[in-house]
């Protein structure tokens, strides 16, 4: 499954519902919802790699991920994004994820509960380094609050995977509402 | 789980939905041009998508993670990336010994 989806949220997502006989609709459908994201990040990622040959896109972007992604964003604050650096990361993304979900898989039953190591909150501490890195003021501080309550709610009442749709959505219609008319 | 015909499925189906998502967006945003107050709200896109991602885990976990959240974010207001996870993982250690 890391070999082929290479994504990590979603595939959390699919072992939570993941049951027999297998719900194969529902798990299509979650991943789908979860990775809807994917689409947003690729869109912003398109004129960036405008110079890319459609082979290196069409590779590149096969392991896009929110971390591989993220750092593109922040390379491109500085300069061109190249496709060595591109794809280099997406192949150490690729090399390191099948890894070690696969070593997980041998011996996630030696380690017992993942939660005694603090290593399930590495992944929000990082996300949380990552806003930190995007950071642009106001128009980021309405999104993340906009964002952080509407996730929350959806997540209590309707339940994942709805929380990251609803939540990005929620950000967006924010800051579109908050933006000045003009262009910055 | 066992490698049967309905698990290889399911995962094949996850594989292609989970690409068409990748690559979608490249054909989608050669269409598009955003001005504006769009342009506004498709940059805080990023910000948006981690934040919605880590909320429940942040607000709806309990007090040991949304206090450690708030020990994360003041680490990342000077720290780098790497030393941020590791305050926030050895923040959520020590505060759950306390709490639960």
């Amino acid at each position: 499954m890391s070999a082929t989806v290479c994504a990590g949220a979603a595939q959390f997502a699919a072992i939570e519902i993941w049951g027999q006989p297998v719900p194969v609709v529902a798990i299509v459908l979650s991943t789908l919802l979860v990775n809807l994201r994917n689409l947003l990040m690729s869109a912003s990622l398109a004129p960036k790699t405008a110079a890319f040959a459609t082979l290196q896109r069409l590779l590149g972007f096969y392991v896009l991920s929110d971390e591989n992604w993220a750092l593109s964003e922040r390379r491109v604050r500085e300069k061109p994004l190249t496709p060595a650096y591109f794809l280099t990361m997406g192949g150490v993304l690729y090399t390191n994820w099948v890894f070690w979900t696969t070593l997980g898989a041998f011996a996630g039953a030696f380690l017992g509960d993942p939660r005694r190591l603090g290593a399930d909150f590495a992944f929000t501490a990082l996300f949380i380094g990552l806003i930190a890195g995007f950071w642009r003021g106001r128009s980021t501080a309405s999104a993340v609050a906009a964002s952080a309550i509407a996730s929350a709610i959806a997540f209590v009442t309707l339940g994942a995977p709805w929380h990251v749709l609803i939540g990005t959505l929620a950000g967006i219609a924010a800051v579109y509402v908050a933006a000045p008319e003009e262009a910055p | 789980m066992t490698l049967s015909a309905p698990t290889i499925l399911a995962i094949i189906g996850m594989a292609i939905v989970t690409y068409a998502t990748r690559i979608g967006g490249l054909f989608f945003a050669d269409k598009l041009q955003f001005k504006g107050k769009a342009k506004a709200a498709f940059d805080e896109i990023p910000a948006a998508v981690l934040v919605s991602v880590i909320a429940p885990a942040v607000l709806t976990t309990g007090p040991a993670e949304t206090i450690a959240a708030l020990i994360t974010i003041l680490a990342a207001r000077r720290l780098p990336l790497i030393a941020v996870v590791i305050v926030g993982v050895v923040a959520v250690v020590i505060l759950r010994l306390f709490m639960s």
